[in-house]
C-alpha cells in the first residue's frame, strides 16, 4: 500500500505563552515538534503498511525550511520518503490555501492508495485541513479514525469515534482518513532510523512553480480567511449552588434561567 | 575547528533517546534499584533501539556511530537510570570496542551482530581479587594446550557477570614476562570449567548485574584469542581509555537528573514563607551545580572529539572521567542538601542519584588512577 502522510510541524504548545498585550503566540525560544497527531497518522501508516506486505509511505509538509527536522524524525519513525513544500508563496496560507498546495503536491506524487492526516493541529486546532484536502482530491474521507483494516475485498474498513458512539464504515481507495491519538502508540525512532533518515532515503523540497499551481490559490493570496482579533476568553464566574427543599430550588433554577432568557 | 553544534541527525539522536529514556526507562528505575533486579526485558529494549550496538560497524549489525553520538545516548539513557548506562557502556566501549579493533573477521563476524542486536550480552573481565588498580598484577592463567587455551583463575565485580553469554577476559599466558605476558580472550558462556561465582549486593548501579567469574582448567579453542598472545594489557588499557569517555557522559547524565529534581523541587517547597529558589543560598548551589555538569559535557565532548579525529585522547578521556565521576558525586550530595529530610528518603529519586554516582569513582580506574594517568601526560612522571 503507497500511503501519504501530510504532517505539521507545530510549535510545542506545553511551553507556549500567549503575550497579554497583543493576543498573540510568543514562539521565541519554543520548541518545534511534529504535530502529535500527525506521529500517531505516521504510525498508522507504518502499521497498515506492515500488515499490507509492504509499499511506501511517503510524509509531506509545507512549511519554512526549518521543518525538515519533522519530516527527517517521521523518516526516523520508518517513513520511507519526504517531501516539503517551501517557498514564500506558500507563506500566509490558512486552512483552505494549505489544503489547495497539499492536493497539488499529492497531484504531483501520483498514485497513492491512502491518505492519512492527524485529526488536527495543536496551534490551529481547526481540524480543517484533511477534510479540504479530500474535497479537493475527490476522494471518500472519514475523520476522527480510531481503527483501520484493510478488508480482502479491497474496501478500508474504519472505525469512527462519534460523539461516543462508534460508527463502522467501508470507504473504496483511494480515500483519506484523519487519526485520533488513540489509535496507537507512536514508535520512538531507533538508531539507525534516526541515521538513515539524515543519510539514506529520499527528501526532496518543491517550489510553487513546481508544483504549477496558481499562485492566487495558495498562500495569503488564496487565504480567505481574516483573522480579525485573537484574545484569551475572560475566566468564568463561579457557579450558584442552590440547596434546601427541591421543588424550591428547581423553582428558583427556572426563575433564573427565564430571567437570562435561556428557556 | 571546534564547533559546539550537534548535528541535526545527532539533535534527533538526542531527543528520541531522551524519550526513550523517559517513557521506557524511567518509570521503571527507582522499582529495579529497590529489588536490585537486573531487567533481560529493559536491556531487549535497548538493544532494540540499537544502542547495544551504536560504535560497532554497519556491517557488523551496528548503527556505525561515532564516540560524540554515543556520548549523547549514554548521557540521556543514564539521566533515567544509571544502570542501564551502565549496560551500555559495557556493550560499547568495553566489549564491542575491543573486539571489533583487536579480533580477527572470524571473531567480529560471530559476536558483533549478536551483540548489536541484543542476542547476546557481553562482559569484560580484567579486575581480579589482586588486580585492582594494580590492573597488570594478573593472576588468571591462559596456557597453550596444542589445540585449546586451558585458563584458570578468578574475575571479580564484573558487570554484566551474571548475565553475560561471553566473557572477553585478559590473562596471563607468560607469568615471567608480566605485563608483556598477557593476552585477551573470549570464553563462551557454558564452556566447561567456566562458571558464575558470586553475584555483588551494591551500594549502586543496583539494576546492573556483577557477578563473579571463574575459571577450573577451561579449554577454549585456539582462534578465540584477541590479537596476538602479550597484546592482552596493550588491549586492556586501549578499552579502558575510550571507555572513560563514556563515564564523563555517565556523569552528566546522573548529574543532569539530580540537578533537574533539585531545581524542580527549589521551585516547589517554600520555608519562612518563599520558594527555596528565591534563597540566594539555593540559587547559587544550583548554579554551581549546573557549571560543573557543562565543565564535565565540554571535557567529554573534548575528548570525543580527539578520539573521532583519530588524535591522542587518553589525557583527555581521564579528565572527563575524573571530573565527571567527582563532580557528580558533588551534584548529588548538593541535590539531597537541597531537598533537606526528604532528600534522604526514597520517596524521592536524589538518594538513588547519590548511590548511583559513586560508582563512577571507582570502575574503569579509580580517581587515583585517574590522576596517576594524567601526570604521566602532564609531567611525564
Amino acid at each position: 500500500m503507497n500511503i501519504i502522510v501530510p504532517i505539521k510541524q507545530v510549535p510545542d504548545t506545553n511551553d507556549v505563552r500567549i503575550d497579554p498585550e497583543t493576543g498573540t503566540l510568543i514562539r521565541e525560544g519554543v520548541p518545534s515538534i511534529v504535530n502529535p497527531e500527525d506521529r500517531h497518522a505516521v504510525e498508522m501508516a507504518l502499521t497498515l503498511k506492515e500488515q499490507n506486505g509492504g509499499g511506501r509511505v511517503i510524509v509531506l509538509s509545507m512549511g519554512p525550511p526549518q521543518a525538515e527536522a519533522a519530516l527527517r524524525e517521521t523518516l526516523a519513525m520508518g517513513a520511507d520518503e519526504a517531501i516539503l513544500l517551501s517557498d514564500r508563496a506558500f507563506a500566509g496560507a490558512d486552512t483552505l490555501a494549505t489544503a489547495c498546495a497539499l492536493a497539488a503536491a499529492i497531484r504531483k506524487i501520483g498514485a497513492y492508495d491512502l491518505i492519512i492526516c492527524g485529526r488536527q493541529a495543536i496551534d490551529g486546532d481547526t481540524a480543517q485541513v484533511g477534510p479540504q484536502l479530500a474535497e479537493f482530491l475527490q476522494i471518500p474521507q472519514a475523520t476522527y479514525v480510531q481503527a483501520l483494516q484493510r478488508e480482502s475485498d479491497g474496501l478500508l474498513r474504519v472505525e469512527r469515534a462519534v460523539e461516543g458512539e462508534v460508527q463502522i464504515l467501508a470507504l473504496p481507495l483511494p480515500a483519506l482518513v484523519t487519526c485520533l491519538k488513540e489509535a496507537n502508540h507512536p514508535r520512538i525512532p531507533t538508531l539507525k532510523g534516526c541515521i538513515s533518515a539524515f543519510r539514506e532515503k529520499p527528501y526532496r523540497v518543491w517550489s510553487a512553480a513546481d508544483l504549477g499551481v496558481p499562485l492566487e490559490q495558495i498562500g495569503l493570496k488564496g487565504s480567505p480567511t481574516q483573522v480579525r482579533r485573537t484574545f484569551t476568553p475572560p475566566p468564568r464566574g463561579q457557579g450558584t449552588v442552590l440547596t434546601g427543599d427541591p421543588a424550591q430550588t428547581v423553582r428558583a433554577l427556572m426563575d433564573t434561567l427565564r430571567e437570562k432568557g435561556l428557556v | 575547528m571546534i564547533d559546539f553544534k550537534l548535528t541535526p541527525e545527532q539533535e534527533l539522536i538526542r531527543k528520541t533517546v531522551a524519550e526513550f529514556a523517559a517513557t521506557v526507562i524511567a518509570p521503571v528505575a527507582a522499582e529495579l534499584d529497590e529489588k536490585q533486579e537486573f531487567s533481560m526485558e529493559l536491556t531487549r529494549a535497548l538493544a532494540r533501539q540499537g544502542y547495544l550496538g551504536i560504535i560497532i560497524p554497519p556491517e557488523y549489525g551496528g548503527a556505525g556511530a561515532n564516540t560524540l553520538t554515543y556520548c549523547q545516548v549514554i548521557e540521556e539513557v543514564s539521566k533515567a537510570c544509571a544502570a542501564q548506562g551502565v549496560t551500555m557502556s559495557l556493550s560499547n566501549s568495553l566489549v564491542a570496542y575491543p573486539i571489533m579493533t583487536y579480533g580477527s573477521e572470524e571473531i567480529k563476524r560471530k559476536y558483533l551482530p549478536a551483540l548489536a542486536s541484543g542476542e547476546k550480552l557481553g562482559c569484560f573481565g580484567l579486575t581480579e581479587p589482586n588486580a585492582g588498580s594494580d590492573s597488570s598484577n594478573q593472576e588468571t592463567t591462559a596456557v597453550d594446550d596444542g589445540d585449546a587455551w586451558v585458563i584458570n583463575g578468578s574475575k571479580i565485580f564484573i558487570s554484566n557477570g551474571g548475565v553475560a553469554d561471553f566473557a572477553v577476559i585478559i590473562a596471563s599466558t607468560n607469568r615471567a614476562a608480566k605485563i608483556r605476558g598477557l593476552s585477551a580472550f573470549i570464553v563462551d558462556k557454558g564452556t566447561p570449567g567456566f562458571s558464575v561465582g558470586v553475584k555483588e549486593n551494591k551500594l549502586g548501579i543496583r539494576a546492573s548485574n556483577t557477578a563473579e567469574l571463574v575459571f577450573q582448567n577451561c579449554r577454549i579453542p585456539k582462534e578465540n584469542i584477541l590479537a596476538t598472545p602479550g597484546r592482552g594489557f596493550r588491549i586492556a588499557m586501549d578499552t579502558l581509555d575510550g571507555g572513560r569517555i563514556g563515564v564523563g557522559a555517565q556523569a552528566c547524565g546522573i548529574a543532569r537528573a539530580a540537578y533537574e529534581a533539585a531545581c524542580k523541587y527549589a521551585k516547589e517547597r517554600k520555608q519562612f514563607g518563599s520558594a527555596l529558589i528565591d534563597f540566594q543560598g539555593i540559587a547559587h548551589k544550583l548554579a554551581d551545580m549546573r557549571l560543573e555538569i557543562e565543565t564535565t559535557r565540554l571535557l567529554t565532548w573534548k575528548a570525543a572529539w580527539l578520539k573521532d579525529n583519530k588524535k591522542r585522547f587518553a589525557k583527555d578521556a581521564a579528565m572527563a572521567k575524573l571530573y565527571g565521576s567527582e563532580m557528580a558525586t558533588r551534584v548529588a550530595h548538593q541535590a539531597i542538601q537541597i531537598h533537606g529530610g526528604y532528600g534522604f528518603i526514597k520517596d524521592y529519586p536524589v538518594e538513588r542519584y547519590y548511590r548511583d554516582a559513586r560508582i563512577l569513582e571507582l570502575y574503569e580506574g579509580t580517581s587515583e588512577v585517574q590522576r596517576m594517568v594524567i601526570a604521566s601526560y602532564v609531567l611525564g612522571v
